[in-house]
């Protein structure tokens, strides 16, 4: 016996969580196997479609209009872009929290390091940051939480030549939290309002944050936080704060671990259970049976492996970071299924001697056929009824482009509506 | 100055393929487990820390980060330098495995740091020491009880001797003890005939079923101790359910998991009884019998722990060949089929609050009871979010932790009490403590519910 459905997925990032839902919304059964948890969770929380042009122009006004010059290898060509427009529809159905489908315009959106990022789609908490917005703004960090410099952000910005005046301040997290404190440790505490010592005395939380925030503003109409602010119910934790402070609040997106990452992870895993699919984390796939179609796959259990079958398959399982693409001194492949990635054999070819060059490693992953089949070296689809989606995909750079959500999405929605197609 | 020696010339751009290279013996007379490629693979993302449900709520835990790779690296830099106590404030829930986007084996690292600061920081004349080796050694207070159950269920939960725990031993009086059984599954066990019995029902099952009557179907039952002198009923219902099936049941000779003493840092008295188990176990895995728990936190053990932190002789294989109960069944019947075909009327025709517990979680096994009992007429199952229950084992017991351990519950609460149903569903025994001290509901295991849709239904 083995486990059964009509599509598995393979990965739980935005790309297998796309694949996965657009597949159960065709009406598929669908079953998503995940290993670890997924570099979504270290992702700004933004859904980039397309910020530069692989030559480094831009910022780009309208992604959609530049995805046609794009090379033929992209995976926005192999797709197309009717279908990026209707994997980003099943976006904004699936995550009402997030804003930006009103345009087809890139929206501006202010990072923790200070620079302004072009992307498609953004949480509701950062609505109020935009850098194409006028109002002045203060930006607070936290003494404990060092990886937001306020002042240095709003230096950033303002010689970046935003349309306000921004300035940076920074105070101590009312409870005196630890250095390294976990930001779940920040975000539950906002979330359930919950006790902390000031002074010796016991105040609530957002109370106490507030206050101190309060007498640091100088008239500003509207004030950044790092993304901290709550996790299970952020949209409480903001409206709060901006009544205390008279003020709009927003929150600036964060590096690795990020709550805007996790929040969407939390969204995405929720819609899919309500289309009815079956989910399995924590344990990796690694070995199928099969030729010219995968018949099954194995889900490893220290040791035990545990069959699972079903007519399509979907791998999403990310690239370099998301240990979807794999390599060592000798080569590089993808570890699943030995489907062929290209690289050159020399591997002083992979990467560009300037650290901001043109690497090839960072287009690293499996080429596929305009069904998004994987080829092998000769050019023919390595499995009948195996697609690729996401990171996994070789032949653009997410980094430089600032296209990784958006071609993850498109990719994982094209992918899933195909094999809920395929499946009897 | 890394620990491997550098070539003398080194141009990290220009290709050296093809000179001499020596490989550098890091560790040349290690005889433990080398943690070095775990700690190597870290790079600092901090998924592990957003996972942990201790450093959510413990201002004083620096979280799991710190604990694996960032402790290692420390104690490799300089040979005098103490783990950091806070270690002790881990509640082993292992929630930071199953995260590690990079594979980091950091549970395995904090059993590692936890048993050496115990072996070698922690007074053996503490109260706290003495304290956690009580709560660690449960089966030896079981094993007791067990021979006066009405006594000890009175005796136990006296108030004025729970006082008197708290006060002198530190364990909280907030909670009571669960009620002991007046008769052990190994009791019951043997009056219906033990393993030969259980030969000769199952041959009659599969001879029912349209099999082959000589089918190799074994299994050897790994029951824990909570099965065993607490919930005799999730025992009896592993042997029924898997009787129905056409399985044999032998129930081995076994000791005690030894989650709770990988917990508390007793990794001497965990390797106890890990022999016994593994000897016991692994000699019926050679003989094609596969081994099945019915709590979660047993099979983690035998499939992850032992594996990691002892090197006994047919510990991989007894890994490899662990299941959890209903896991196994669904793999190799056509479980789902069965169940969809079934109803239950009765005392367990109802709505069920189910917790994952953590550990089920790091088996894969988070969605298995909401995904099986989905199609079940009679009841309704609902997953109550997958936060951590907060008790995680001795964790609770422990006076200084009590707070923290509801605090860390309250969301499950929250969500039991939102749920439609008013009783509790879950594999592990102190996640059902801890449930049913939250709530007052009574809590009941999935396999209690399969033997009510396919055995009593018969």
């Amino acid at each position: 016996m083995a486990i059964e459905s009509d599509v598995l997925v393979i990965g739980g990032g935005l790309a297998g969580l796309t694949g996965a839902l657009a597949a159960a919304r065709a009406g598929a059964d669908v079953r998503l196997v995940s290993y670890k948890q997924s570099t979504l969770r270290h992702a700004s929380g933004l859904v980039d479609l397309l910020g530069y042009t692989p030559d480094g122009d831009g910022p780009l006004t309208d992604p959609y209009a530049a995805m046609s010059a794009l090379p033929d290898s992209h995976p926005y060509r192999t797709v197309g872009v009717s279908t990026v427009r209707e994997a980003m529809a099943l976006f904004d159905d699936v995550a009402p929290h997030y804003h930006g489908g009103h345009t087809d315009t890139n929206a501006l959106v202010p990072t923790h390091g200070g620079t302004v990022k072009p992307t498609a789609r953004y949480p509701a908490g950062v609505r109020e940051g935009l850098a194409s917005d006028d109002r002045d703004a203060l930006l607070v960090g936290f003494s404990s939480l060092v990886d937001f410099d306020a002042e240095r952000a709003a230096a950033h910005l303002s010689a970046a030549g935003v349309p306000f005046d921004v300035r940076g301040t920074t105070v101590e997290f009312p409870g005196d939290l630890r250095a390294d404190a976990a930001i779940t440790r920040y975000a539950k505490l906002l979330d359930g309002d919950g006790t902390v010592s000031v002074d010796g005395r016991e105040r609530s939380a957002r109370a106490a944050l507030a206050e101190r925030v309060a007498t640091e503003l100088r008239g500003e109409a509207r004030v950044g936080f790092p993304a901290i602010l709550g996790d299970d119910d952020p949209a409480a934790v903001r409206a709060d704060l901006r009544e205390r402070l008279g003020a709009a609040v927003f929150e600036v997106p964060m590096g690795p671990p990020s709550l805007p990452g996790l929040r969407l992870e939390d969204a995405l895993f929720d819609a899919l259970r309500a289309a009815g699919a079956s989910i399995e984390t924590g344990n990796p796939v690694t070995e199928f049976d099969g030729d010219d179609r995968i018949e099954r796959v194995y889900v490893e259990k220290n040791g035990a492996a545990i069959p699972n079958h079903a007519d399509e398959y979907v791998l999403a399982t990310g690239g370099l970071v998301g240990k979807g693409i794999e390599s060592d001194r000798e080569s590089v492949r993808e570890p699943i299924f030995d489907c062929h990635v290209a690289h050159s054999g020399d591997r002083y070819e992979w990467f560009d001697g300037d650290a901001f060059g043109d690497h090839a490693f960072a287009r690293f992953g499996v080429q596929t056929d305009d069904a998004l089949r994987p080829l092998d070296d000769d050019g023919t689809a390595e499995f009948a009824n195996l697609r690729a989606a996401g990171a996994v995909l070789g032949g653009y750079d997410f980094a430089a482009e600032k296209s990784g959500g958006g071609v993850s999405v498109a990719t994982g929605y094209a992918a899933g509506t195909a094999a809920a197609r395929e499946a009897p | 100055m890394s620990d491997s020696e550098s070539p003398p010339e080194f141009e990290p751009t220009a290709p050296n393929t093809g000179e001499e290279f020596e490989a550098t013996e890091v560790f040349p007379e290690a005889t433990e487990f080398d943690l070095r490629p775990g700690a190597d693979s870290c790079y600092k993302c901090s998924t592990c820390d957003t996972n942990c449900p201790v450093a959510e709520v413990d201002d004083e835990f620096p979280g799991p980060k710190f604990q694996g790779p960032e402790q290692w690296r420390l104690k490799r830099q300089a040979d005098d330098h103490d783990i950091d106590d806070s270690i002790m404030d881990c509640s082993n829930c292992m929630r930071c495995d199953n995260a590690c986007p990079s594979g980091v084996p950091l549970s395995q690292m904090h059993n590692t740091a936890r048993g050496e600061y115990v072996d070698e920081q922690m007074s053996k004349l503490s109260v706290e020491y003495w304290r956690n080796r009580v709560l660690a050694n449960y089966r030896t207070s079981a094993w007791l009880a067990s021979k006066v159950p009405r006594v000890a269920n009175v005796a136990m939960n006296f108030g004025p001797a729970r006082w008197v725990m708290e006060k002198t031993m530190g364990i909280t009086s907030e909670r009571e003890f669960p009620a002991f059984a007046t008769e052990t599954f190994r009791e019951w066990w043997a009056s219906e005939g033990g393993a030969a019995a259980s030969r000769e029902r199952a041959r009659e099952r599969r001879r029912e079923r349209g099999e082959d009557p000589d089918a190799d179907k074994q299994v050897a039952y790994f029951h824990g101790c909570y099965a065993n002198y607490n919930t005799p009923e999730v025992g009896k219902a592993m042997v029924r359910v898997f009787e129905h099936f056409g399985y044999e049941v032998v129930v081995p000779e076994q000791g005690c998991s030894g989650t709770p003493m990988f917990a508390n840092g007793m990794l001497d008295d965990a390797r106890r009884h890990a022999e016994t188990n593994v000897s016991s176990m692994s000699d019926l895995v050679e003989q094609g019998y596969d081994a099945i728990a019915s709590c979660t936190s047993c099979s983690m053990a035998l499939r992850q722990e032992y594996p990691e932190l002892f090197d006994i002789d047919g510990i991989d294989d007894l890994a490899a060949h662990t299941f959890e109960a209903v896991e196994y069944l669904r793999v190799h019947e056509d479980l789902s089929g069965a169940v969809a075909a079934a109803d239950v009327d009765g005392e367990l025709a109802a709505e069920f609050a189910y917790h994952a517990p953590c550990h089920a979680r790091n088996q894969g096994l988070a969605h298995q009871s909401v995904e099986l009992f989905g199609d079940l007429d009679g009841v309704g199952v609902e997953d109550v979010g997958d936060s951590c229950s907060g008790i995680s084992g001795t964790y609770g017991w422990k006076a200084e932790k009590y707070e923290k351990s509801m605090e860390i519950g309250d969301e499950m609460f929250d969500h039991m009490e939102h749920a439609d149903g008013e009783t509790g569903l879950t594999e592990c025994p102190t996640c059902a403590m801890q449930m049913e001290h939250g709530t007052g509901y009574e809590v009941r295991h999935p396999l209690e519910l399969l033997e009510a849709a396919l055995v009593d239904g018969e």
